[in-house]
């Protein structure tokens, strides 16, 4: 049995008077590749929020359960800086801050402190080995983030994660905004990311999902309808409702 | 169906002409107006006008410089300070509402009700002379509501993502606000100083009582704290605008008219220079950041 990262109990979540997310249940373990499907607006993204304490941005959210992240309660006295440096996030659209491409990969580190330039060197050289962007870029380290391709700027966006060396990496949509080939190269590094890292992924393509991940939640109106391993939710799934989703007969 | 669409095409081109139309006004009365300021200033050159002693302008144009430049150095951080807090920290309710309003009626009181205020306060309860620091305390306090103003609105317009990426990565909140909503604000801030200095550089009627109507300098003092000094910010000083002002009305030197066309093509320049320098500043950012 692996190692649980991650495990959720009868979580809700209000945006005001709306409820988002219903009593959601789920195990995330160690080392592997969690997938979200589900239709849109059903509460993925709202859910992958909620693991890193984003949603702490929008004044409206409330929320009652708990998210035991090892052993503790990230919604309770924890440190939320310290969560985040944990569990790095990769956003939708490709966001590089504007300055140059050393900079962005320095900058979490920077800010937890880290002032040795030597040390940054290596870790900025790492970092962007891992994300497989090193050869494109090692000759503009100083130029803008904001000059490379979408491809090449969400790969930064996971260099800049790594840069932290968290233990989960949250992925919302991460290729929704590239190419065929750009995204082939994520996935990749998906796989090859798995072995050091958990990562938990919201993806609108099945075969994005079926691809990469270990399991995947079917998320349905602010519900997890099913969690099971991935070949057994593409193959054979329990629920009709999730059956109808993957084969495309869904309303 | 055909004719809706001709009618819709021809009224395009009705509104497209008024506009150029509108614009083009407004251009030529801007350059109307510069060209006969700048002419009648050339016109009006005598040699020996930029000196120090009583007949030139040097000393104005001297206390004109430094007296924005102080008023930015107290206003810049308060506005922008203000700005920040507004945006990021100020939760909606009763006291952020209030403070709004105290900011709006701020930016909509005449000058001259600033001057004697700073008359009252700077110069009466203190005990001092006029003098220059008080003069730029008033446009202090003219500029701030519009630099907190830009730079709320310039902070509020920054991308949530940048936002979200850098807390994301652990930063905190206060390192996010100065390492990435900041330099990503810059520019319209920068536009927002411009501003403020302009105001500075234009600003008569909260002077009068302030700074004062006269200056009284001995340029070969270099010590500050020398009330001679042309250093010295607590001397009395009148800026070009209020040189101008006093040699249209009340002045008894023969060539008043003459120096006083002269300060106003001056102090044009000097306002188009300082625009075009901090513009220039905020391009070379902005370029910098976005990586062309
Ligand atoms: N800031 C917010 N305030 C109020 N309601 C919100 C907010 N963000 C999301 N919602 C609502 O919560 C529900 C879930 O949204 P969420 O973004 O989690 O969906 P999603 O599954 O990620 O959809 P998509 O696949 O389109 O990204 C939606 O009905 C949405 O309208
Ligand atoms: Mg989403």
């Amino acid at each position: 049995m692996d190692k649980i990262k991650f495990d959720t109990k009868s979580l809700d979540l209000f945006y005001g008077d709306f409820q988002a997310l219903k009593s959601i249940n789920i195990k995330i373990c160690e080392n592997e590749v969690t997938a979200f499907i589900g239709p849109s607006g059903c509460g993925k993204s709202t859910f992958l929020r909620c693991l890193n304490r984003m949603n702490d941005l929008i004044d409206s959210v409330k929320m009652k359960g708990e998210i035991i992240f090892d052993d503790k309660d990230i919604n309770g006295d924890i440190d939320v800086i310290n969560l985040r440096t944990r569990v790095g996030m990769v956003f939708q659209k490709p966001n590089p801050f504007p300055m140059s491409i050393y900079d962005n990969i320095a900058y979490g580190p920077k800010c937890q402190g880290l002032k040795d330039k030597r040390k940054l060197d290596t870790l900025v050289k790492e970092s962007l080995t891992k994300a497989a962007l090193w050869e494109e870029v090692k000759d503009r380290l100083n130029k803008s983030a904001l000059g490379l391709s979408g491809g090449q700027q969400q790969r930064l966006c996971i260099a800049r994660t790594i840069a932290m060396n968290p233990e989960v990496i949250l992925m919302d949509e991460p290729t929704s905004a590239l190419d065929p080939i750009a995204t082939a190269k994520i996935e990749d590094l998906m796989s090859s990311l798995k072995k050091d890292y958990t990562i938990i992924i919201v993806t609108h393509s099945m075969q994005q999902a079926g691809r990469i991940s270990d399991k995947t939640a079917f998320f349905l109106m602010g519900e997890i309808v099913e969690f099971d391993e991935t070949p057994k939710i593409f193959t054979n799934p329990n629920d009709k409702r999730t059956e109808d989703y993957i084969t495309g007969r869904f309303g | 169906m055909k004719s809706e669409h001709k009618n819709a095409i021809v009224a395009d081109k009705i509104a497209t002409v008024i506009l150029y139309c509108i614009a083009g006004f407004f251009l030529l009365l801007l350059a109307g107006f510069t060209a006969y300021i700048i002419v009648k200033g050339i016109m009006a050159y005598q040699p020996g006008i930029f000196s120090f002693e009583r007949t030139g302008i040097g000393v104005e144009l001297f206390n004109t410089v430094y007296l924005v430049l102080i008023s930015l150095i107290i206003s810049v951080p308060i506005g922008v300070g203000a700005g920040i807090y507004m945006a990021e920290y100020a939760k909606a309710g009763k006291v952020t509402n209030y403070l709004r309003i105290c900011i709006e009626t701020l930016s909509s009181l005449p000058s001259i009700v600033i001057g004697l205020f700073g008359y009252l306060v700077f110069i009466y309860m203190t005990g001092s002379k006029y003098n220059l620091f008080a003069g730029a305390l008033a446009v202090s306090i003219l500029s701030l509501p519009l630099l907190t103003t830009v730079t709320e609105d310039a902070i509020r317009a920054v991308p949530s993502i940048y936002k979200e990426g850098s807390l994301a990565v652990g930063a905190t909140h206060w390192q996010t606000i100065v390492q990435i909503c900041l330099p990503v604000a810059m520019p319209r801030i920068i536009t927002g100083i411009i501003l403020a200095a302009g105001r500075g550089f234009g600003e008569a009627a909260a002077l009068l009582y302030t700074a004062g109507m006269s200056s009284n300098v001995n340029p070969n003092i270099w010590n500050p704290f020398d009330p001679m000094s042309l250093l010295c910010p607590f001397r009395p000083g009148d800026t070009l605008a209020l040189h101008i002002w006093a040699l249209k009305t009340e002045s008894m030197t023969p060539n008043a008219d003459q120096i006083a066309d002269f300060s106003a093509a001056v102090l044009l320049v000097l306002i188009f220079a300082f625009s075009l320098g901090s513009r220039i500043l905020g391009a070379r950012l902005d370029r910098k950041m976005s990586g062309k």
